[in-house]
């Protein structure tokens, strides 16, 4: 599966959600296939993501659901550290783990190669890491969400990106609206 | 009173209550000050953009941010500032040890003290320069503008505002 076949299959589960989502192709598959408030889309600064997920779940209860990408998180590596060691129980990060920079073309990343995300963010310190393959997607968010226990959840899918619109809403509108969502 | 315990009663007072760091020499007195206060959530980031995204989330979660750091960072979190922090429009208390400046006994620190203020500029980023002890009086104001316009302001502290590094 691709990530928009895997975000399709998961969206009646992220619709309850606080979910802040990866820059780029990710964010556009997201808005197109079920467009919500509590959907926090990233228009740019790649990596930050996880970052801005858990400084949201650090400051409300809600459960924060961060749809991140393995190139991300290579950027932004400082991040697993600080995971491991902050995350509260309402903190998902779910890593679309397609081994490539999908947004700019496929380029491959080294997770495609001999780096393990899940063995690097067990070693910084997170420690309920599950890896799934793309079909068990909605499942183990499921039990991610009642477990209420900080997750990384690596997501192995294929590369590969549906063709849907850039976003074209107003960055303040989307943050004014999420805002709203997270505080009613 | 010293300085340390004025910038951080400022921003307990104006209800700053997650704050991350990057720690600098200058700065290990307020992170310290930061850690004894009981109302303040702080977060150790391991690069100023990450702790910036930290600061955007918990700011939509309803918590006031701050980040303390040290200008060589500047050029860092520029990506950061332009399009995060401005472009969804967010508060951001910016409280940067300024190094490279007057009492500076680091040579290396000059190298970016000579971007800082031009870079900010270059943001339209609303810049303080502490240089006098009595300078901090401003701080509680600076941070009731942050949160009254919704914009990363910053606060450059040197060397001589914090006391100098003793006889050099
Ligand atoms: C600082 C910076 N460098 C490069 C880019 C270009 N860029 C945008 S998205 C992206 C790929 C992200 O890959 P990943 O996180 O794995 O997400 P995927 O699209 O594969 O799901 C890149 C390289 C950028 N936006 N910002
Ligand atoms: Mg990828």
């Amino acid at each position: 599966m691709i990530r928009s076949e895997i975000l399709r299959e998961i969206a009646p589960i992220l619709r309850d959600q606080l979910v802040v989502c990866n820059i780029g192709i990710p964010s556009q598959e997201l808005h197109a296939i079920d467009d919500q408030p509590t959907n926090f889309y990233m228009l740019g600064t790649m990596g930050l993501a996880s970052s801005i997920g858990l400084g949201l779940a650090l400051a409300q209860p809600k459960t924060v659901i961060v749809i991140d990408g393995d190139g991300s998180v290579l950027t932004n590596l400082g991040t697993l550290p600080t995971i491991g060691n902050n995350a509260p129980g309402n903190y998902i990060l779910m890593i679309i783990d397609n081994g490539s920079y999908g947004s700019t073309g496929d380029q491959p990343t080294y997770t495609g190669k001999k780096t393990d995300l899940a063995g690097m963010a067990r070693a910084a310190g997170c420690d309920n890491v599950v890896v799934v393959q793309d079909v068990d997607t909605g499942p183990a968010l499921q039990k991610a969400i009642a477990g209420r226990r900080a997750t990384v959840l690596v997501v192995k899918c294929d590369s590969g990106n549906a063709k849907m619109p850039v976003i074209t809403m107003d960055p303040v509108i989307i943050r004014d609206r999420f805002m709203k969502a997270v505080a009613s | 009173m010293s300085i340390d315990k004025k910038i951080v009663d400022d921003l307990v007072a104006n209800e700053v209550s997650f704050i991350t760091t990057v720690p600098c020499k200058q700065l290990a007195g307020v992170i310290e000050e930061v850690d004894r206060r009981d109302g303040i959530f702080h977060i150790p980031s391991n690069k100023e953009d990450e702790g910036m995204g930290l600061c955007a989330g918990a700011w939509m979660g309803g918590k006031r941010p701050a980040i303390i750091m040290q200008n060589t960072a500047i050029g860092v979190t520029i990506n950061t500032l332009a399009t995060l922090i401005q472009y969804y429009r967010m508060p951001l208390p910016m409280l940067i040890s300024y190094r490279g400046e007057l009492r500076e006994p680091v040579a290396c620190q000059v190298e970016m003290a000579v971007h800082t203020k031009a870079l900010l500029a270059q943001l339209n980023i609303p810049t303080y320069h502490f240089h006098r002890q009595k300078d901090v009086e401003e701080f509680d104001m600076i941070l009731k503008y942050t949160f009254m316009c919704n914009k990363p302001v910053a606060i450059l502290t040197d060397a001589n505002f914090w006391g100098g590094y003793g006889d050099q």
